[in-house]
């Protein structure tokens, strides 16, 4: 099995993140600032994750570098990530959490709406990690964290678009996590459930949502501890289970 | 297509957004901003006005518009910069004092002013130009500020210092969140070697005690009182005085305990009545045996007692609790604070906390700032409809004819033609307000009908 041994905690880690002004991306990346991480950052809004970069430098990140870029521009992608690894000189981590939850309704009605969630969720991520996970393979290390979804485990009306996207992300992640492992290369599957944003902080709320702070947590113990799948609230496991195994008969029934 | 992922919280139904004190409670439509270029346009095509808030620690109707547009900045929360030569941090308006404390003290710095809960944020604590226990030798909060962006509802921005448009500067400290959206602030922390708090409790009967301890402890950096307003007779105004100073003996700066209980329900109405506040402030009381104790504490259990209880307004039931905050000048300081706890002993409604400090006279750079020299005294009530209100008249009218002025983000009682006469500078600070933004307390003691 895994033979390679990955730098942790000697050398700042090097850590490429993809969609990094997202809410759980960002939290997650204030916890590798504050270990001392070395990380190349990517997202579309050029002033937004201008802010979340002086964050991350703020709070103790050895070296930043940016970059302003559509993901779902596929073609790009081979020198964007050469151009992200060659600024970090290597990678340990590579971190994807770019992805859209669409407008279901609308894409009931239109099949462009539904390839663009399919697009962005989906295919983005596959032209990402297919030139990823050859790179580490090749250096037989490194980390590929993804995050897809709880919606990924069971399609249902409110949002099986958003849902077989993830769907799709998670099976593949699953074959090319068998397909690497004996590279020495870890793919980390990562779920999460509905997630609290700060602004909600004081406000009362229903028990299902999870703070980003945490989630951020349980992911970086998941990347340490190079887990495969992460539910995250873990609870989120055992109720996913029962979903799955609800008959097809009784659930198409289910207003879900 | 967006960055983020996005989960079903986009599309949740909001919450009602609460006041510490939960009185009043009003609908409102909250904004939440999570980039510093979110306002104006959230409320582009919106009516009704609009109100920025932070955590909601004020008690009463400052952070409250009913039926209008909050504008949420707890997620706009990240820092910009910091200068560990000079102690200067900039950050976005919503972090609150507690994650900047977070970041701060590791790195060997602390608050320069910090109030009673570090769950308020850089821009609440701007706009309440609050004050802390070291008032007497640091001034308010607003006095640390040496910048910040000011975004008005017009799409403009403007840099305030206090020789850059000094009069926003001047309106924006203690300005309720009216002026404009505090969008970041640069702060001035004070550096520390130690998490530790060098700590003195004193035992006192009396205002004449408590005088007495205030001018010994004139060099100390905190101080604070607790006052047992139940007790009358021979134990009438008796006490603890609590004094501390950041430990000069250098100590681990990283630990951090998490508050652990949360107050998981209302209690019910009766929880709290005049028996078991006045059985809580004996034991309080007695708690401390010793007439004076010394201990080395951490800043968190000193700082920040009732953090520990998440959620602790929650034991005043449904209706809520409220905060009367005054100040009154030195000339009445003695016999005004005596009157006032014979006035609050005599309406036999109790009160659960109350605390006694002395302000000093380092000015509040802000135009509307509540602080100024004299005597403070912050007392909490259980709401009782027919009860409180009469009481919070009669103490404002006291308040005002001993000179002294109330309290804005602990009020939501006094009228608008006391407020006018405790702030007569509310006219020329109406100047600088942003057409678009107001609060429901600004409309109670604006309109003079
Ligand atoms: C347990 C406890 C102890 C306390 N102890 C003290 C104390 O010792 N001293 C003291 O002075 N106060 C004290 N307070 C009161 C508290 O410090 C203030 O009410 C503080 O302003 C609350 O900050 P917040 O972030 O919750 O703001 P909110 O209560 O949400 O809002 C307060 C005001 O700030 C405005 N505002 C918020 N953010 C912005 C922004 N970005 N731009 C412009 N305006 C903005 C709002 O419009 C409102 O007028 C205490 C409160 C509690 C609950």
């Amino acid at each position: 099995m895994s033979t390679t041994v990955q730098s942790t905690t000697a050398t700042p880690r090097k850590i490429l993140v993809l969609g990094a002004t997202s809410g759980i991306a960002e939290a997650t990346c204030r916890i590798w600032a504050s270990q001392g991480a070395s990380l190349f950052l990517i997202a579309r809004n050029g002033e937004k994750l201008a802010a979340v970069a002086a964050d991350l430098k703020t709070r103790g990140a050895s070296f930043i570098d940016t970059a302003v870029a559509d993901l779902d521009d596929t073609d790009k992608h081979p020198e964007l990530l050469a151009h992200a690894i060659n600024s970090l000189t290597g990678m340990d981590i590579a971190y994807l959490a770019h992805g859209i939850l669409g407008d279901q309704t609308e894409a009931e009605r239109d099949f462009n709406t539904a390839a663009q969630i399919i697009h962005t969720n989906y295919m983005a991520p596959v032209s990402l990690l297919t030139w990823l996970a050859n790179f580490c393979a090749q250096r037989h290390s490194g980390t590929l964290a993804v995050i897809s979804s709880v919606a990924g485990d069971r399609g249902r009306k409110s949002n099986y678009l958003y849902g077989s996207s993830k769907a799709g992300l998670s099976a593949f992640l699953g074959g090319l996590r068998n397909r690497v492992d004996r590279e020495g290369v870890t793919v980390l599957t990562i779920k999460p459930g509905p997630t609290k944003t700060a602004m909600t902080a004081n406000m009362p709320k229903s028990e299902k949502f999870a703070d980003p702070e945490s989630v951020a947590e349980s992911i970086v113990s998941a990347i340490d501890k190079r887990k495969d799948i992460l539910y995250v609230p873990f609870q989120w496991q055992p109720i996913m289970f029962i979903i799955r195994n609800i008959p097809e008969r009784i659930f198409k029934k289910l207003n879900l | 297509m967006p960055d983020a992922i996005e989960t079903e919280e986009a599309k949740q139904v909001q919450a009602p957004f609460e006041s510490w004190g939960r009185y009043p409670t009003y609908g409102a439509k909250l904004l939440p901003l999570h980039w510093q270029s979110d306002f104006p346009a959230v409320t582009a095509g919106l009516h009704n006005g609009a109100l920025p808030v932070g955590m909601g620690r004020s008690y009463g109707d400052v952070c409250l518009l009913k039926d209008g547009n909050l504008l949420v900045t707890t997620a706009m929360n990240r820092l910009i910069a910091f200068d560990p030569e000079t102690g200067l941090l900039t950050a976005e308006a919503g972090v609150n004092l507690a994650q900047i404390l977070d970041f701060a003290v590791p790195r060997g710095f602390f608050l320069p002013v910090t109030p009673g809960t570090k769950y308020v944020t850089l821009g609440g604590a701007i706009a309440n130009d609050i004050h802390g226990k070291n008032h007497h030798v640091a001034g308010t909060f607003g006095r640390h500020i040496t910048q910040f962006e000011l975004v008005r509802s017009d799409g403009s921005r403007m840099l305030c210092t206090p020789t850059e448009n000094p009069e926003f500067f001047a309106a924006t400290i203690g300005g309720l969140g009216l002026t404009g959206l505090i969008s970041w602030a640069t702060l001035r922390l004070k550096p520390i070697v130690s998490r530790k708090i060098d700590y003195e409790g004193i035992q006192f009967h009396g205002i004449d005690e408590f005088l007495e301890l205030t001018n010994q402890a004139k060099d100390i950096e905190y101080t604070v009182s607790w006052v047992d307003v139940t007790s009358t007779g021979r134990n009438f105004a008796r006490g603890v005085f609590m004094q501390g100073d950041h430990s000069s003996r250098k100590d681990d700066l990283i630990k951090s305990a998490k508050p652990k209980l949360i107050f998981p329900f209302e209690a019910p109405g009766f929880a709290l009545n005049s028996l078991s506040v006045s059985l809580f402030n004996t034991a309080f009381f007695h708690k401390q045996i010793h007439k004076r104790v010394v201990a080395l504490q951490d800043y968190e259990p000193f700082f920040y007692p009732l953090d520990k209880v998440l959620h602790w307004n929650r034991m005043y039931g449904k209706r809520g609790l409220l905060q009367f905050q005054y100040v009154i000048p030195w000339e009445h300081a003695k016999e005004g604070t005596i009157a006032i706890l014979q006035a609050v002993a005599k309406s036999g409604l109790a009160s659960f906390l109350a605390v006694l400090k002395a302000f000093g006279d380092v000015p509040s750079p802000g135009m509307m700032s509540f602080p100024k020299p004299g005597i403070t005294l912050a007392l909490d009530f259980p709401i009782k409809p027919d009860k409180s209100f009469p009481l919070f008249q009669r103490l404002a009218d006291m308040t005002l004819e001993l000179g002294g002025r109330l309290y804005p983000a602990k009020d939501a009682a006094m009228t608008a033609p006391q407020f006018q006469a405790f702030y007569p500078q509310w006219q020329h600070f109406a100047q600088y307000r942003d057409p678009m933004l107001t609060s429901s307390f600004w409309e109670r003691v604006t309109s003079n009908s």
